[in-house]
């Protein structure tokens, strides 16, 4: 029973216990029970909830039976990136400089969460500051790949990515700067959606890159990310940049979830394609031809100043990462060095001790970027590639509804594999990295396995707020399509 | 030895001014001055993680008002830079201000001068931004920092060097809180540090036909318009004797930073800036950029007033008044306002100047409030002002009325009537008067018809007599119409 209860998406579980069926307690127990079993092995959690989860769970159960009206996510248990603010927990980023830092208020996301009666259970482990693309820079602990424990989850939401896959939670939320959703998901087998910028209100999320951070969920299937993007999409008058309903209405994203678009036209970007791995390749082509069959006319587009999109993407992510860390400094919260000579060591060890080796490097190099004499080189320039491949993506989807891509090079790698070549880690985000650089919505969804069994990830990009078209998209493949079923065994 | 030099002073200034907004620049928080360390701080304001700005959008009309007033240019399109460095009361280690696209630019401000006339002082920019916390060097071996002033909205102005004397400066300090405060956009209280000076001071000596430039320096610690012009006064002759004793000018990097000691009224070296700190500016990716369109400037525009420089000198011309009453009015915007208001119902400026100058001002600080405040109406007033000028009332009697109307709510006449102090100006019953009077003391009305030196004094002599019968009550005006023309 458990087993069978584990193996059922969010909207199925939803409808259960809202119909009075399963208990949220009976599904909050087998989660638990799930990760007593098996996150010693994963490693998905940074801290868990139990007490509290049961306790929440119990009083959804109690409203229904008593026939109060419920949340939208009743009773469903959820885990949230580490990265997400909390009054309950810490919310450590999986930095040492974090190790023990408990927030004084909630994410908007997380009160969005609990608002829809979702049982939080926990949070999950990431790349320090949600800085790496394998979940290997976390300063806390190691998250291993649900499909094959010598492999990564990816990152930086690896934990959460891992979270799903390995049946620790139904659903979970990421954060994505440059990827870290979707190349975790294609990794991990699951459905990971970054929304446009402004889309999801980023008040909690612990910056890294502010102008690309954006929160998103991480699903067994396309409809629950569907589900969830209706609990937490919308304006936030916290959050400047989040976008004005009256220009970009949020909908329902649920609603039409399963009315395929009509004379679809997808576009391949043939140029990058060419650099996946060959099984990567070959399950993009398949999936091209499963939306032949299903009517959709293939285009080809070109993006020209793709090429630059990394390099752009590390200064724009960096400098602005150097800005948004410098607040952890040991004199307010976080980590403080033990006997400072002066205020002056205050910053310089604490920072020392409580940063790693990724984030400091980045730190560096954002400083650098920004200095004055380098500013207009590095910084400014960035920002004019970055405009440039907006341009790119709008004469795109002037030709079509959606540009399809490999969410990554390759499935997932080998633990330690990439952690002594930082150039070689930041490739892996070489297909991502454009839909942070342009705002635009993008979506991973399973799309097959290579000859080592490890999931392959689909990647769906469209026009900015296009989140319920991105949806119904990527759901007339799932539809067709099998592979989001395949479930990761770790024991 | 300094008999061949003469030297130009040369004063810029750097101002910030805390505006007097419900609510902090980029956060819900009240601002309120003196209250407990830290309990007036929010997640956001304290740079905990993952929070973001929300801009006031008072605290930024209230900047474009200063902006107009200082006639800048404002801009239409503007954003948030971060500037940063590492300080503890700064929670995020940066600031949120505005660096290429300040709100407004290349403006000026008018300053009296001693002689009456003004001085156009340029500013070159006035841009907004959130203060800072304060550190508290208490006691022991650390230090404490109190975040409560943490994200206040602050308006920074700069000038332009164009002030050449201490006066000067504080003049242009005066002014700015006068107008601030007419605007209602800062309490501009230096003491409690609402607005605080910068000055940059430096000397262009000439010496022997040539030009030597003193180094400069930036003095900091003011909190008095005092200690503001004595600190430039201080500056401008400790340049002056260190460039007699060593010849030190100007050179890369030996600007500095000293600070005002007002025990020893003087200036204390800080630091000298070596090279220039490199703030590492770029674009907030938390906040949108502002645009400032017709329909919302013309709202704020909307909320400028007449500027007291300006009130200052219409009086002048308009009403008559001294330099130094227009100023007294001026000197708060209610005030003038009272003024304007009694004048409009017909009193006469002079007059109800007076009245204001040396009564009712003294009455509202005993009060401890504004003139506007009393129990006092400009209609009242204006009454009271025509009974002086009719001659139904004598100018003590109308102070001591004055002083009667801000204890009770009743009108002028009515107080006039009921303390007896209606004047006596029928001409017939006085005539009796002044005949008795006349009769009692023929030696002075002697004296009088004489002429010479005694004539003047034995008319006033007559003329107390009269008023003296009539207790007080008789109208001098009057009484001396009745005497001269008995007399002649």
């Amino acid at each position: 029973m458990p087993n069978d209860l584990l193996n059922m998406d969010c909207k199925q579980l939803r409808e259960q216990i809202a119909a009075g069926k399963v208990k949220s307690v009976e599904a909050t127990q087998a989660v638990f029970k799930s990760i007593e079993k098996n996150d010693s092995k994963i490693g998905a959690y940074i801290s868990t909830f139990k007490e509290q989860a049961l306790a929440k769970a119990k009083e959804i159960d109690d409203k229904i039976a008593a026939g109060e009206s419920v949340g939208f996510l009743a009773g469903v248990p959820v885990a949230v990136k580490d990265n997400m603010c909390t009054t309950f927990g810490a919310t450590t980023c999986a930095s040492k400089i974090l190790e023990n830092f408990h927030a004084p208020y909630n994410a908007t996301v997380v009160e969005k969460l609990l608002a829809a009666d979702a049982v939080i259970i926990g949070k999950t482990n990431m790349d320090e500051f949600a800085m790496g693309s394998s979940t290997e820079n976390s300063g806390l602990k190691k998250t291993v790949n649900p499909w094959d424990a010598s492999r990564v989850p990816g990152g930086s939401s690896g934990g959460s990515t891992a979270a799903v896959a390995g049946r620790l939670c139904f659903a979970a939320l990421g954060s994505d700067t440059g990827g870290s959703i979707r190349q975790p998901a294609s990794f991990c087998g699951v459905v990971g959606l970054k929304p446009t910028y402004g889309r999801v209100s980023r008040y909690g999320l612990v910056a890294f890159g502010s102008s690309l951070d954006q929160i998103g969920p991480v699903t067994h299937t396309v409809t629950d990310a569907a589900l969830m993007m209706n609990v937490i999409a919308g304006h936030d008058v916290a959050d400047s940049t989040s976008v004005d309903e009256q220009n970009a209405p949020v909908c329902d994203y649920l609603e039409n979830i399963d009315k395929p678009i009509e004379k679809l036209k997808i576009a391949v970007v043939p140029e990058f394609n060419a650099g996946a791995d060959e099984p990567v390749q070959k399950a993009l082509s398949d999936a091209i031809e499963v939306y032949k069959k299903l009517g959709a006319e293939i285009v080809e587009v070109h993006m020209p100043h793709w090429d630059y999109a990394i390099a752009a993407y590390y200064m724009i992510a960096t400098a602005e990462a150097s800005s948004n860390l410098a607040r952890y400094d040991g004199v307010h919260y976080g980590h403080r060095t033990d006997n400072p000579g002066d205020y002056v060591e205050v910053y310089t060890k604490s920072r020392a001790e409580g940063f790693g080796k990724e984030v400091k490097r980045r730190i560096m190099l954002g400083t650098y970027a920004l200095s004055s004499g380098y500013y207009d080189a590095y910084y400014l320039k960035s920002l004019k590639v970055r405009n440039l491949i907006r341009g790119d993506f709008t004469s795109a989807f002037e030709k079509c509804d959606c540009v399809i891509t490999p969410v990554a090079p390759t499935t997932a790698f080998k633990a330690g594999e990439k952690t002594d070549d930082p150039l070689k880690m930041y490739l892996s985000d070489i297909y991502t990295i454009s839909a942070n650089l342009a705002g635009i919505p993008g979506i991973s969804v399973p799309c097959g396995f290579d000859e080592n069994n490890l999931p392959i990830g689909l990647q769906i990009l469209a026009p900015a707020f296009a989140e319920d078209k991105l949806l119904r998209i990527a759901r007339m493949f799932e539809k067709q399509t099998d592979w989001h079923t395949n479930r990761a065994t770790i024991d | 030895m300094t008999s061949d030099i003469s030297y130009k002073v040369i004063v810029g200034l750097e101002i910030h001014v805390q505006l007097c907004t419900q609510t902090k620049m980029f956060c819900g928080c009240a601002l309120q001055f003196g209250a407990q360390p830290n309990s007036r701080v929010c997640p956001v304001c304290l740079g905990m993680p993952g929070v973001l700005p929300v801009m006031n959008k008072h605290a930024y009309e209230y900047s474009v008002l200063v902006g107009l007033a200082l006639n800048c240019k404002v801009a239409g399109f503007t954003k948030w830079d971060r500037k940063s460095y590492y300080y503890p009361d700064l929670p995020k280690n940066y600031q949120i201000s505005q660096y290429d696209l300040p709100l407004s630019e290349n403006g000026f401000i008018e300053i009296p001068l001693e002689s009456g006339e003004t001085k156009r002082i340029r500013i070159t920019r006035a841009h907004l931004e959130e203060d800072a916390g304060k550190n508290l060097h208490t006691a022991g071996n650390f230090s404490q920092v109190d975040l409560n002033r943490t994200g206040t909205p602050l308006l920074e102005i700069v000038t332009e060097p164009d002030m050449s004397s201490g006066a000067e400066v504080k003049a242009l300090a005066v002014e700015l809180q006068r107008m601030v405060r007419y605007l209602g956009v800062s309490e501009a209280d230096m003491q409690k540090g609402h607005m605080r000076f910068e000055p940059n001071i430096n000397l262009v000596i000439t010496k022997g036909g040539k030009e030597h430039k003193t180094a400069i320096v930036e003095v900091k610690n003011l909190n008095s318009f005092r200690a503001l012009e004595r600190s430039v006064d201080y500056e401008v002759q400790r340049q002056l004797d260190e460039f007699i004793d060593s010849g030190k000018v100007m050179e890369m990097g030996n600007k500095s930073t000293r600070g005002w000691d007002d025990d020893k009224q003087m200036t204390v070296l800080q630091r000298v800036k070596e090279e220039a700190h490199d703030y590492r500016y770029f674009p907030d990716p938390d906040l949108l950029p502002v645009e400032l369109d017709d329909a919302w400037l013309e709202q704020i525009k909307s909320q400028l007033c007449e500027l007291p420089i300006k009130k200052q000198i219409r009086y002048v011309s308009e009403y008559k008044l001294s330099d130094y009453d227009a100023g007294v009015l001026t000197a708060d915007r209610s005030t003038a306002e009272f003024f304007e208001e009694a004048v409009k119902a017909g009193g006469d400026p002079k007059r109800v100047c007076n009245l204001i100058t040396q009564v009712g001002l003294k009455l509202a600080n005993e009060a401890g409030c504004g003139i506007a405040e009393l129990s006092l109406t400009a209609e009242n007033m204006s009454e009271l002002a025509k009974m002086i000028d009719d001659g139904q009332v004598s100018a003590s009697a109308g102070n001591t009325i004055l002083e009667q109307m801000t204890k009770t709510d009743k009108a002028a006449q009515v107080i006039a009537e009921e303390l007896n102090l209606i004047q006596k100006s029928d001409a017939g019953e006085l005539e009796g008067i002044v005949e008795k009077v006349l009769a009692e003391n023929p030696k002075a009305v002697e004296d009088v018809k004489s002429g010479g030196k005694k004539s003047k004094k034995a008319q006033g002599f007559l003329l107390g007599q009269v008023i003296q019968k009539t207790k007080g009550q008789a109208n001098p005006k009057v009484v001396s119409e009745i005497l001269s023309k008995k007399l002649s």
